[in-house]
């Protein structure tokens, strides 16, 4: 294919907010290092954020019928700490490494649609900063992260905090989409010369098959978002069950999309852990076409599985029975990849590297997560377990077990060649084991909770037996926890300045953005060498043993075609 | 410390323990599933921990051979789970099956639950009995319950009487109920419903035959007009002040159902959908200002002067 599309040269040096009128540099570029760097501190700004949200709602869980927080409050902060961590943390975490590192891995020097690429930034920040501008015009969303109508309606929710909850998802949404066609037009036409794309690195491949699922789950949203919308705003009916609405409507609309999300949250770290594992073991991926083609089942049936959240909305056998089936088909694929990763190690070299470390922390907390998905698909067990703790348990070791752990063996990993430097290995492993045992203690204990009767989003509880204890230690747990992020942020402050010089490849890594300097020059490649096979940097530093040479060996016939 | 070990005993203990057919069932389940979660989880983390050690790059030459896959293994690890699944699916199908007894379309259900924004409405069609938040059945009966929502969704829920099940406004859900023995079981609303979602508790009182015949046989009966004078004023302020607008007190003209029946209120072990004990001070408490009390219910404050308050609760605490 040769669609490339010409970009104009770029003379000026890489800006900063040091040199000359950076910060207004800033905010005009189209330059996808720049944006990447930008949606990677959105992401961070908003986690403290969200952050805070947490601990506030384990403070006034720690002790039953306690009095931190009135019921009002709660409710809001909840709302707001679910959106935020799902579409205004995991997200940009996610397509902030994209737009950075897609381009680099496939040896382009720029997205296809840089202006598109600023633009869905923008409008995506927009999101976040209309979803907390709701707190100053009348009180933040108090609904929860799905809004299940009618309780989001007009009749019985009458402050605007909804109305800006569906307004900021529908512009984070629009970038969101902005960002996934822009991924998949730039990883079909700007592929260095010979990659195939049997030969992506499977990080690139997981966002290309994400951005599909991205553009088939966000418009269903943004279409429900508008029917809320008009609901409130114009008193239409789709929603209100009074006047002849549906209530299990909203449910479907919501779920078809909230489904696929945790996917879409969750590939992005797959592929950042499937470049991570061969690396620190010096091996390829294991089982690469096994991998690569369990993320389109997922991608697939993700789409058949969303009405295993309306179990208990009471839709009869057969309708449960289809949704169980699909559902627990869906831990096939996801368990191929877990035990390819897993294998990947044995008789490699194992480097324990804090990047190496998150990722191992991912293969073992989001086995945790995928199995408690396996229970959810179990009809009956469901009826017990959801809408309970349990299933708070659940998200958190998915979306933190893998989504966040993902994300923080990426930053440990692609920091040197954003930056130029190292992070600091010793307060990295500091912050991993806090942070592993911290996250551990904090949820674990929310299966408890959840099978001894609490159920989700409640502001208190009465004192029964054990539910005290349990939240204490939980809540002693969350500050742990907390400490791990504060190292973090210590890292990448100190890091920027006295970390170690990174050089071009530190990690001895295997895929094309490790050819160009660190960090990157405004334009990343002046040359790119021919792409012979999904290793091009080792084979490269491998003259003697290119991994084009030794899987030509069995079929010779193939290698002559390309 | 103690505490949180036994309530992790506790919580294994449960699952053998089963005080319903209904939660037998599930948690039967529930443990196999475990033990499949338990296997699958220590294979996985024996190849994580495993092949990290012993291939920890100190014992290893710096470039080892470069494997990249192989067939069999990928097979394996594909179709075993895909086995292990399918068999999970037909016990799914077998439970669900068992769980959701089928029962006749125009079958009289046993007992009608109404959820409203923050306490349950609880009906009894075939006695005319009705009441709240506290539900009475005879212990080894199975009974039919018509659950459905008069604002919101919300989710009735009893750990150990078995499954959940949604209240969907504009959807009528049918579940069974059934306690082996006699006792109570707290369950509460689990579907996220609004301010005051923590405090939508159920309680329900399982008893024999015997003692439940004698429980209807008491709510059936027209309680006694208040004696003494203070109860008196009450009993009148209620027909007269804004009280029966929205609540109901059978052998009055009160019969609105929009707040809970106060029939019997007096009978009842709490207040509030499980929120406080059901007491004369508590009642005054609540009474005072409603949304001091439980912020956000749909009771307003009506500024009583102490006198009224006294007088109202004095009348409804002797609705025994």
């Amino acid at each position: 294919m040769n669609l490339r599309i010409h970009i104009p040269e770029a003379t000026e040096p890489l800006p900063s907010i040091r040199t000359g009128n950076g910060l207004l540099q800033w905010i005009s570029s189209v330059d996808h290092k720049q944006i990447g760097i930008m949606y990677l501190w959105t992401a961070m700004i908003f986690f403290v954020i969200g952050f805070v949200e947490a601990m506030m709602m384990r403070i006034q869980l720690a002790r039953p019928e306690n009095s931190f927080l009135s019921p009002e409050a709660y409710n809001q902060i909840f709302s707001m700490h679910g959106t935020t961590m799902i579409f205004l943390v995991l997200t940009p975490i996610a397509i902030g490494f994209a737009t950075y590192f897609i381009p680099l891995m496939i040896g382009a020097n720029e997205m296809a649609f840089p202006r598109l690429n600023a633009f869905s930034f923008w409008i995506f920040l927009l999101g976040g900063i209309i979803l907390y501008f709701s707190y100053f015009a009348g009180g933040a969303p108090n609904v929860g992260w799905f809004s299940y109508a009618p309780l989001s309606e007009k009749y019985y929710n009458f402050t605007p905090g909804v109305d800006y909850w569906a307004l900021s998802i529908l512009l984070m949404g629009i970038g969101t989409i902005g960002a996934a066609l822009n991924f998949i037009v730039t990883t079909l036409t700007m592929r260095a010369k010979g990659m195939a794309i049997n030969q992506l690195p499977l990080f690139v491949w997981m966002i290309f098959v994400n951005a599909f699922l991205i553009l088939s789950a966000f418009p269903v949203l943004n279409a429900g978002l508008v029917m809320i919308l008009l609901d409130r705003q114009l008193d239409a009916h789709f929603f209100t069950t009074s006047t002849g609405g549906s209530a299990i409507l909203w449910q479907h609309v919501f779920w078809v999309f909230g489904h696929p999300e945790v996917y879409i949250l969750a590939l992005p770290a797959f592929g950042i852990v499937s470049e991570v594992i061969p690396v620190f073991s010096r091996k390829p991926i294991f089982g690469y076409e096994f991998i690569a083609a369990s993320s389109v089942a997922i991608v697939l049936l993700s789409f058949g599985v969303w009405a295993h959240h309306m179990f208990a909305v009471g839709l009869g056998t057969t309708f449960g029975a289809f949704f169980a089936a699909t559902s627990m088909l869906i831990a096939v694929p996801t368990g191929v990849k877990i035990f390819n990763w897993a294998a990947t190690m044995w008789g490699g070299s194992v480097h324990y590297k804090t990047a190496m470390l998150f990722a191992l922390a991912l293969l073992i907390d989001f086995t945790i997560g995928g199995l408690e998905g396996v229970g959810f698909a179990i009809v009956p067990v469901d009826w017990r377990l959801t809408d309970t703790y349990f299933v708070v348990a659940h998200i958190h070791y998915v979306f933190i077990g893998a989504a966040l752990t993902g994300g923080f063996a990426g930053a440990y990993y692609w920091f040197p060649k954003i930056t130029g430097r190292m992070l600091s290995e010793k307060l990295g492993k500091w912050h991993f084991w806090i942070f592993f045992i911290g996250f551990n203690c904090t949820f674990f204990v929310f299966h408890f909770l959840g099978m001894l009767g609490m159920p989700r989003r409640v502001f208190t509880y009465p004192d029964l037996p054990y539910l005290g204890s349990l939240n204490m230690f939980s809540t002693i747990s969350a500050g742990v926890f907390g400490i791990s992020f504060v190292l973090f942020f210590i890292n990448i402050f100190w890091s920027l300045r006295h970390g170690k010089k990174a050089g071009d490849n530190p990690w001895q890594a295997f895929t094309m953005e490790w050819l160009t300097t660190s960090p990157p020059q405004l334009k990343s490649y002046e040359k790119v060498p021919l792409v012979k096979s999904r290793r091009p940097v080792w084979d490269l530093d491998h003259p003697e043993d290119p991994d084009w040479k030794r899987n030509q060996k069995p079929k010779t016939a193939d290698h002559d075609q390309e | 410390m103690k505490d949180f070990f036994n309530a992790i005993r506790h919580f294994f203990e449960q699952q053998f323990t089963s005080s319903s057919e209904g939660a037998y069932d599930i948690n039967h389940l529930f443990l196999q599933y475990l033990i499949l979660a338990a296997v699958i989880f220590a294979i996985v983390a024996f190849m994580v921990i495993a092949g990290a050690l012993k291939y920890h790059s100190k014992k290893r030459q710096e470039v080892p051979k470069q494997v990249s896959g192989h067939k069999t293994l990928e097979i394996t690890w594909t179709v075993l789970p895909l086995i292990a699944v399918t068999v999970f699916f037909f016990l799914t199908l077998k439970v669900m099956k068992k769980i959701n007894r089928p029962f006749k379309k125009d079958q009289k259900p046993d007992i009608e639950i109404i959820a409203h924004q923050f306490w349950w409405d609880m009906r009894y069609p075939k006695y005319g009995i009705i009441t709240a938040n506290e539900l009475h059945i005879p212990a080894g009966e199975k009974l039919l319950m018509r659950i459905q929502s008069a604002d919101v969704i919300h989710s009735w829920w009893v750990p150990d009487l078995g499954r959940k099940t949604d209240a969907v406004p504009g959807h009528i859900n049918h579940s069974w109920i059934d306690a082996d023995k006699p006792g109570v079981y707290k369950g509460t609303c689990s579907e996220y419903c609004g301010a005051e979602h923590a405090w939508m508790r159920i309680k329900v009182v399982a008893q024999t035959r015997e003692d439940f015949d004698k429980w209807v046989e008491h709510q059936k009966q027209i309680p006694p007009a208040p004696t003494d004078s203070v109860a008196r004023e009450g009993a009148k302020m209620f027909q007269s002040m804004t009280c029966a607008n929205c609540h109901a007190i059978a052998g009055t003209p009160a019969n609105a159902h929009i707040g809970p029946d106060l029939t019997h209120v007096g009978s009842r072990t709490t207040i509030l959908s499980g929120m406080l004990t059901n007491n004369l001070e508590n009642m005054k408490r609540w009474l005072t200002n409603p949304q001091k009390v439980k912020e956000g219910a749909h009771m307003p404050n009506f500024m009583l002067t102490k006198d009224q308050v006294n007088a109202l609760s004095t009348y409804l605490e002797e609705l025994k």
